[in-house]
């Protein structure tokens, strides 16, 4: 194999365009998946929510506008998962704990959203509300009103939902922090409450 | 089998890879995804160049800055799609994907193809050992990681992913490591009297040197 002059400028050429795409793709080799991306890009920029209607376990509707000039937790659950649902309903639990009680409804709520509308009927979003110790007000048990809106409502946040295959689903759980905007403005792990507490006071 | 067939071969396959339905069920697991669709594309691509004709592959070899050019070109290519955020992008949105399946082809299979044989035995050594150190690496982190990296995919799946990669990595190892002392003597020959490619020495061309 013989090169030559031109050929060693085109090849470093190509190299250079090659890093750039590739830290175009990660974000400056910061985020490889898409997971990473979406915590980054949300937090760069806080999204909008559409304007979805949301029924709770009291068969109550209402929207995520209702909450404005609050924070509120959202997480997005199955009520018939008993792995990762499972910690996140303990996360919320112990997020609700750790929040003082003043701010509890009148400055912070929480939401759980389950993304299988049809078998999550209100009854079953109840008991799944007793089975975590959610009051039903301060802390919300709902799904969207209309299952057509799920997928929306699914892609603002970035949620992707698979089916398992066993009748169940696997998902990029995790707790995120709709800001007083009603913008979803942070996401973080399901073991990092603490830290999404303490981020709780930064939030103007 | 003469040039029209290989390129009717690789149309074929690339027109067979494209219909919904297939693309619906090798997007469906990350196995299916990563170790059948996308070596398929790459095989496209490979296909594609020994459909050209020899003045063609030179030009084509020429602008793309030569077997150097080439390696680098699908060096790049193919890590990108390795990313776990470009798969589920390609699974998400059907334009990422519509790039992927033009990427594939044209910018790691083609390439790979025009630059073989010029590269010599010891840049074919390199393409084999890195894809072999490649498939180990990616592998083990699927089978170690403790997160989920495809938002689109089972963490089952991803498991099973990086198993079939350390297995393929062992067998591409074997069968790489068999070719040089056993399969093709006259390939370790073509790469030790100084194949440039451009200008076939008689053994290169699969000719004995003395009849």
């Amino acid at each position: 194999m013989r090169i030559g002059g031109r050929d060693l400028a085109t090849t470093a050429a190509i190299a250079l365009l090659g890093v750039a795409v590739l830290s175009w793709g990660s974000d400056g080799f910061t985020a490889f998946t898409a997971e990473a991306a979406r915590r980054r890009q949300v937090l760069a920029e806080p999204r909008p929510l559409p304007a979805v209607g949301l029924e709770d376990q009291d068969g109550r509707r209402f929207s995520f506008a209702d909450y404005a000039g609050r924070l509120l937790a959202v997480e997005f659950v199955y009520t018939r998962c008993d792995t990762v649902c499972y910690s996140l309903g303990a996360a919320f639990k112990q997020i609700r704990e750790s929040v003082p009680a003043h701010r509890l409804g009148r400055d912070f709520a929480l939401l759980s959203v389950s993304f299988d509308p049809v078998r999550d009927d209100p009854p079953r979003l109840r008991e799944y509300a007793g089975r975590f110790g959610a009051d039903g007000v301060h802390w919300r048990i709902a799904r969207p009103a209309d299952a057509g809106e799920l997928a929306a409502l699914l892609a603002a946040f970035g949620v992707v939902v698979v089916p398992d295959g066993l009748g169940g689903f696997e998902h990029n759980a995790a707790i995120h922090l709709v800001g007083r905007d009603g913008r979803l403005r942070r996401i973080a792990d399901l073991d990092a409450v603490d830290a999404f507490v303490a981020g709780l006071e930064r939030e103007t | 089998m003469n040039a029209p067939a290989v390129r009717f071969g690789a149309a074929a396959l690339f027109l067979l890879l494209a219909l919904p339905p297939a693309r619906a069920w090798l997007e469906a697991t990350m196995t299916r995804h990563m170790l059948v669709q996308i070596p398929l594309l790459v095989a496209v691509g490979v296909l594609l160049g020994g459909g050209l004709a020899a003045r063609v592959r030179r030009a084509l070899l020429t602008a793309a800055g030569g077997p150097l050019g080439g390696l680098t070109a699908a060096a790049f290519t193919s890590t990108y799609w390795m990313l776990p955020r470009a798969l589920d992008a390609a699974v998400a949105d059907v334009w990422v994907d519509a790039v992927k399946f033009a990427t594939l082809p044209l910018l790691v299979g083609l390439p790979l193809a025009l630059a073989w044989r010029p590269l010599g035995a010891v840049g074919r050594g390199f393409v084999w050992t890195n894809l072999i150190s490649m498939l180990l690496f990616v592998g083990w982190l699927y089978v170690a990681a403790p997160v989920r990296v495809c938002n689109s995919y089972l963490t089952d799946d991803q498991a099973q992913a990086g198993w079939a990669m350390i297995q393929i990595a062992g067998l591409v190892f074997a069968a790489w490591f068999a070719a040089l002392f056993v399969g093709r003597p006259r390939d370790a020959q073509r790469g030790a009297i100084g194949d440039n490619g451009l200008r076939p020495t008689p053994a290169s061309r699969g000719q004995p040197l003395f009849r």
